[in-house]
């Protein structure tokens, strides 16, 4: 019983620090309407600068109280200038931007400064020091708890205290509620726009680094601290309702008794319990606990390119036969190297072509692509490995794996659009992630499961290239007739007037959802011929950059064209491939890459090419 | 003959606005209804609890004598009920005959189909539908580039396309310049009168509904307050004092 209470307490100290870097997050969409990833960017930060301060310079050689709460809060300020610094630099140029490009930007930021932070800090884990005054335990209820974190316990209702009087007591504070309700009559009203836009990011990335500065004495600094938090972040902030502080506060203490309690309970699928907690509150209550349902928040979509009339018998002879036979004919004249460069990119045009078949035909967004194609690899992997299956069957089930991930998660995900659509993709994906990744006994957790190779017919590289070519291009093939059957004249119906789709007797829930888990089936076979041909699966294909991967690939080619997913993935994969040669430091360049993307091509290469962008 | 379209009761609060209060009328077979009053009479929120887009709090909605009360409105639809919207809603980067074509499917229940090219299916009978509503020499065009009285006629195309026992429209002829939306009426009118098609529609131009409804009902602040013949309702002195000014015959 009184160990149960401790946990309870535990529980306590963790929400506060997720409502720190939630509450940031929260109240920046609220008056910027962008969704900020780069937000757990600004935690690890926080955390990396609050330990330099506290190691070296001045304040460390101080020491004492001074030394380390100085260290704290000034760590937490130098994050809200770089945020601040962002938000100019960057984030100002894509408010008129998609929501998906809005997001990929913050993406590309968190890419930067991941790189940045390896290169600063290095790769190994850095310690803090325990916090002055705070050390020690303190006794209750006959067991030792660490004062620190009773301290943590009370930062949460303080911070939440703070923002209120912030909030409802200074002119900023009213002026920042008042462009969360409308931005467009705040504007009206002249007020500057980008003083309060740039004030409200300096805020929000003070909070996170101030959390991020305030977990030094409790956890080790990582660079993997950003990703950790920012899927939490965002299920908090989901679960509270967009927006809302109160709402984010209650969230993060839902999340952090449940991961208390989840621990205990259930210790290797925590996630798994926030995910049920999440889908339980978004079912209830589909804008959160505290949150109201967005209103004219998204701009008018603007209208859908029309599909291109079917490719005449002319343009099949003259595109696809000569394509045809290059494929075919010239890899037994080539080294292993570039069969292996062929295959992926066989893989990868199905897999951007699937995600192209949400996004283009569907309307809808997807940030957790990835937990399709890595659902595809693992029921490869898992039934080789468990069951000794051969290469046949695994790529027979794998899309139907992956097939009924899609529907669990679609089932939650296409009943929304945008931003809430974009964070649940993501915040589900990295649950699986973190089921491959946590559940050892199975998945055999970071190291993967090896020894995943293709039957003894297709072992060479050159019988895999065809087997590859022949699934990939059959998976590709299926989802564009799919997009010209009746089933993708409808799912486009339903995209260009969700109104006269339903007056017309078309069930947009469903059209969406099983869209969506044809699209996952795809993207699972993708992954199951991209497992055979590496011989293993990881957790990393199931990760966030896989995901992102995906969507550079589609945004890169252009939404709007049927070739766009092609072009994007033999260009994307061509660029790593490049890149990966020549530096270390591919994230930063890729991170580069991207902003130059969505600052300069909102239409992706194919739309570029085909006419260019006016500017608004 | 039992009525089409039956409202019995019909209610609707917002917060503490009393929307629609208790209203109740019958649609005969083939009638044309109009449903008239001034702004903020409710008009809208009545239109939109028949078509199911609203739920009342009260009353019911008859159609053929089977309750629709709260369906939602694919569900209406399929039993015969075709709709045209105030703003029109097409489906803006499908080609016009495409959108009739998509109704079409929707109505043999051929949707769920992955692999025939939808362009095999239904494309003489979407064409014999535009042809009904003049819009065949255009069945190529993107529909969202088209002129505004095109939309409407597409509209109405769409709306005849799973040949409805009844059709609710919306402010027919909004949006459109004085002087076409006589025409525009009549050409909906007249499709329908051929077809034997009811229909219940809500007008702000009174040119338009004395020209072409059997029936008015006059809504004023959520109740109805009167109800017959176009000539009877132009003499209503209730009627007269609710549009004083508005230029009412």
């Amino acid at each position: 019983m009184e160990a149960l209470a401790l946990q309870a307490l535990n529980g306590l100290a963790s929400a506060s620090s997720l409502f720190l870097v939630s509450a940031g997050l929260t109240i920046i969409f609220g008056v910027s309407r962008i969704v900020n990833f780069a937000h757990g960017s600004f935690y690890m930060l926080g955390a990396y600068l609050a330990w330099t301060l506290t190691s070296q310079g001045p304040l460390a050689e101080w020491g004492g109280f001074w030394g380390f709460w100085g260290a704290v809060l000034l760590a937490a300020l130098a994050v809200g200038v770089i945020g601040a610094a962002a938000e100019v630099l960057v984030l100002r140029r894509v408010y008129q931007a998609p929501e998906l490009f809005q997001l990929l930007a913050t993406f590309a930021l968190v890419l930067v400064v991941q790189d940045l932070a390896l290169l600063l800090w290095g790769a190994e884990d850095k310690f803090g020091p325990r916090a002055p005054l705070l050390r020690g335990a303190v006794e209750i209820l006959g067991l030792r708890f660490p004062r620190y974190e009773l301290f943590m316990i009370v930062v949460g209702p303080v911070v939440l205290g703070l923002l209120w009087l912030l909030l409802h007591r200074t002119r900023f504070g009213i002026l920042l509620r008042a462009a969360t309700q409308d931005r467009e009559m705040v504007a009206a009203l002249g007020v500057d726009q980008r003083r309060l836009f740039t004030g409200v990011f300096f805020l929000g990335a003070a909070l996170a680094g101030l959390a991020g500065a305030l977990q030094l004495p409790r956890e080790a600094v990582t660079l993997h601290m950003d990703m950790a938090i920012i899927v939490e972040a965002f299920v908090v902030v989901v679960v509270g309702g967009l927006g809302s502080l109160p709402g984010a506060f209650l969230a993060a203490l839902l999340i952090g008794e449940l991961h208390a309690f989840g621990i205990l309970a259930f210790p290797r699928i925590t996630l798994v319990l926030v995910f049920l907690v999440m889908a339980a509150v978004l079912v209830l209550r589909p804008y959160g606990l505290l949150g109201r349902r967005p209103s004219g928040l998204q701009p008018a979509a603007p209208m859908a390119a029309p599909l291109p009339p079917p490719s005449g018998r002319r343009q099949r002879v003259l595109v696809t036969l000569p394509a045809a036979v290059v494929l075919l004919l010239l890899p037994p004249f080539l080294g292993d190297y570039a069969r292996i460069l062929l295959t992926d990119f066989a893989v990868f045009i199905l897999f951007a072509a699937s995600l192209h078949f949400i996004m283009g035909p569907g309307g809808m967004a997807s940030f957790g692509h990835a937990a399709y194609f890595g659902a595809g690899a693992y029921a490869a992997a898992l039934l080789t490995r468990h069951m000794g299956a051969p290469m046949e069957v695994g790529l027979a089930l794998a899309p139907f794996a992956a097939g009924l991930v899609g529907l669990l998660f679609g089932w939650l995900c296409v009943r929304f659009s945008g931003v809430y659509a974009a964070m649940l993709t993501l915040a589900l994906a990295q649950i699986a992630w973190s089921i491959a990744f946590q559940w050892v006994e199975v998945t055999g957790g970071d190291n993967g499961i090896l020894g995943v190779w293709p039957s003894d017919w297709a072992r060479d590289r050159l019988s895999f290239w065809y087997l590859a070519l022949l699934l990939c291009s059959l998976g590709t093939w299926l989802l564009r007739r799919a997009i010209r059957a009746p089933f993708g004249l409808a799912l486009r119906a339903q995209r260009d007037s969700p109104l006269r789709a339903e007056a017309v007797g078309l069930d947009g829930f469903r059209l969406r959802w099983l869209g969506f888990a044809l699209a996952a089936a795809m993207a699972g076979l993708a992954g199951a011929v991209f497992a055979y041909g590496k011989g293993s699966v990881f957790p990393s294909f199931l990760g966030i950059p896989r995901s992102v991967d995906a969507l550079v690939m589609v945004l890169l080619g252009g939404v709007q064209t049927l070739s766009g997913p092609i072009l994007g993935a033999v260009a994307y994969i061509g660029l790593q491939d490049q890149l990966a040669r020549v530096t270390d430091l591919w994230r930063l360049l890729l991170g580069l890459v991207i902003l130059a993307l969505v600052l300069f091509f909102p239409r992706g290469l194919a739309g570029a090419i085909a006419r260019p962008e006016p500017r608004a | 003959m039992r009525p089409v379209l039956e409202a019995a009761g019909l209610t609707k609060r917002w917060g503490g606005i009393q929307a629609v209060d208790g209203v109740s009328f019958a649609l005969a077979p083939g009638e044309i209804l109009a449903l008239i009053g001034p702004n903020g009479a409710g008009k809208s929120t009545c239109f939109n609890m028949l078509n199911g887009q609203i739920r009342p709090d009260g009353g019911r909605v008859l159609l053929r004598g089977q309750d629709v009360t709260g369906l939602p409105p694919r569900r209406i639809w399929r039993l015969g009920v075709g709709r045209t919207f105030q703003v029109t809603a097409t489906f803006a980067s499908m080609s016009v005959l495409d959108n009739v074509r998509l109704v079409l499917l929707s109505h043999h229940r051929r949707l769920f189909r992955f692999w025939r090219p939808a362009s095999d299916l239904f494309g003489q009978e979407a064409l014999a539908l535009l042809e009904r509503v003049g819009m065949a020499g255009q069945a190529g065009r993107i529909s969202g580039i088209l002129a505004y009285g095109d939309l409407k006629r597409l509209e109405l195309a769409m709306a005849l396309a799973h040949a409805p026992s009844l059709l609710l429209m919306d402010e027919p002829t909004a949006g459109m310049a004085p002087a076409d939306r006589l025409e525009m009426m009549a050409q909906m009118v007249g499709v329908a009168r051929r077809s034997g098609i009811a229909v219940l529609f809500t007008e702000h131009d009174m040119d338009v509904v004395f020209a072409h409804a059997d029936r008015l009902l006059v809504l004023d602040r959520g109740r109805l307050i009167a109800e017959g013949p176009p000539e009877a309702v132009r003499r209503d002195p209730l009627v007269r004092d609710v549009y004083l000014g508005q230029g009412l015959g």
